[in-house]
């Protein structure tokens, strides 16, 4: 265990607040517009405020229990977003293996390189011997139906919901002058300002949003929503400079980029959910679906701000 | 010691599945209440009654209980435990020739007694590519005995693709367990029209089920 930075305990209060004004307009907002419990959006912004709670409980949790706390905390995230992707999937019979090993062997080791901090295995774990690895396990019973297909899905499922999201506590093993023992703060600047990019969007978008941003992907996502949320979340992302070892232009041009790839990683991963037809991934997170769901955008955002950071900041 | 041991392995094995499934009940045309009720499932894989069983709420897990095949589970002192102990089934030979109870008499004692069921009318494990394999007629006659207890339809999806026949190892992907409308027997109605019924109401709660377009055809077709 680490003894908490008072930047964390300093941030965790701002969150704190926000969560307790949150709650406050979501109380008024059902008391003026919902009493009876019957309008939708309004009932579904509460459960999503009461899911942020739980939500920031495990992060500050996790973060209490310093690095082995995050790593255990995403791998078991990247374990149930793994579980709604293969759901999904049209593996056949012919890919048990393979699908066992991704789930017990390969979620396991990724996250223990992560954990071990060997920069040189855990970027080239999944792209190189999984990548390998897998289609050889699903030749052994001979079903030659869909074979790439099925591989393909096997390999980008573990590249989305484990290579990439292990990313965020990857973040930890960076080195950093003058930055010791503060990256936990990394991992904090990056999930704000991803989340609350997500959040300034669905709130610019409920209040302005007119135009359809891209109807045919994602018929909630509005212009106004994407450009307001953005823009919000690069603010936020300056006024978090004193916590990052960058400097506040520095800060808001990443926070840019962070909530950039946020949305277009929603994109994305809309276009994945309605060529199979379904809403959300998942259930398990009250009001906003799956782990799929919210995590989306924080995958397609860490490895780049991972590699964007290591490259000028850190010194290994 | 047997009365902490069986309600933890029960808790664990609850967990596991969970762990694995990440199950969710969903109720469609019936409400979760406490009330006296036959749960008949589809059955593809051994798991089933304790997927229905962890989507069941506390207060109505509490009470309900499998029936199970005892020339299956009754074979080993570890299987035997478990289905005795920890699941608390109610046990029926299905070897007609050699059996002693009458496995409706057992049923309904259990039902007598209070308990709610969950019962898989297909009899053994559906392997192949029907949605469901015919009702043994096990469920009809329940319902002529007890007409007060609610048959309650349960489609369990996706389990067979957990863990198909001949594998060990369970993959984790995201299961459903579907709550639907009861059957009640109608007066007067004979055993394979209640039973064909009772069928196609399980069958319309599976993800799957695509109403036939067929039907106005083949009643037309010369027999």
């Amino acid at each position: 265990m680490t003894a908490l930075h008072p930047d964390l305990f300093a941030l965790l209060f701002g969150i704190g607040a926000l969560l307790v004004t949150a709650s406050l307009i979501g109380y008024v907002l059902q008391r003026r517009y919902s009493p009876r419990g019957d309008n939708a959006v309004i009932e579904n912004l509460n459960q999503r405020i009461r899911s942020w709670w739980i939500m920031v409980a495990l992060m500050a949790l996790a973060f209490l229990g310093g690095k082995t706390g995050v790593v255990i905390l995403f791998a078991f995230a990247s374990f149930s977003a793994l579980r709604e992707f293969v759901t999904l999937v049209n593996a056949r019979r012919a890919d048990h293996w393979a699908l066992a090993v991704a789930f017990f062997v390969i979620v396991p080791v990724q996250y223990y390189f992560i954990w071990i901090e060997y920069y040189g295995m855990y970027s080239i774990f999944i792209p190189v011997y999984a990548f390998l690895l897998l289609p050889i396990l699903a030749t052994l019973r001979g079903d030659s139906q869909g074979f790439l297909i099925r591989v393909a899905e096997v390999q980008w499922a573990l590249m989305i919901c484990v290579f990439c999201a292990s990313h965020v506590p990857a973040l930890l093993s960076l080195d950093i002058p003058g930055y010791e023992n503060r990256n936990v703060l990394l991992i904090a600047f990056l999930i704000v300002v991803v989340q609350l990019s997500d959040v300034l969007q669905y709130v610019w978008g409920k209040l302005l949003g007119r135009r359809k941003i891209a109807p045919r992907l994602s018929p909630s996502k509005t212009v106004e929503g994407f450009v307001g949320g953005v823009a919000s979340a690069t603010l936020v992302g300056a006024g978090l400079a004193w916590m990052t070892p960058f400097g506040v232009l520095a800060s808001a041009g990443l926070a840019l980029m962070i909530a950039f790839l946020g949305f277009l990683g929603g994109l994305v991963m809309s276009a994945i959910k309605r060529d199979r037809g379904i809403k959300d991934w998942g259930h398990l997170i009250e009001g906003h679906g799956g782990f799929i769901d919210r995590l989306d955008s924080v995958v397609f955002s860490a490895p780049i701000f991972f590699h964007v950071v290591r490259y000028f900041w850190s010194v290994t | 010691m047997g009365q902490i041991i069986s309600p933890l392995v029960a808790t664990l094995v609850r967990l596991f599945a969970r762990f694995i499934t990440a199950v969710r009940g969903i109720w469609d045309g019936v409400a979760p209440v406490d009330k006296q009720r036959i749960y008949y499932a589809n059955h593809a894989s051994h798991g089933d009654f304790i997927l229905v069983w962890t989507a069941l709420p506390p207060p109505l897990r509490r009470h309900t209980r499998p029936v199970a095949g005892a020339d299956y589970w009754l074979n080993g002192r570890l299987r035997s435990w478990l289905i005795r102990d920890v699941f608390k089934a109610v046990l029926v030979d299905r070897n007609a020739d050699t059996r002693q109870d009458d496995p409706i008499e057992t049923m309904s004692q259990a039902l007598h007694s209070g308990d709610s069921l969950i019962l898989f009318p297909e009899g053994t494990r559906n392997l192949g590519d029907q949605p469901l394999q015919p009702f043994k007629s096990g469920l009809f006659h329940l319902a002529q005995a007890c007409p007060e207890v609610e048959l309650v339809p349960v489609w369990i999806a996706n389990l067979n693709r957990v863990m198909p026949k001949g594998e060990f190892v369970p993959i984790p992907l995201i299961c459903t367990v579907t709550f639907g409308e009861p059957v009640a027997l109608e007066s007067g109605e004979d055993k394979a029209a209640f039973l064909a019924r009772a069928s196609s109401a399980l069958e319309r709660l599976s993800p799957d089920y695509e109403p036939a377009e067929t039907t106005l055809d083949s009643t037309e077709s010369p027999s």
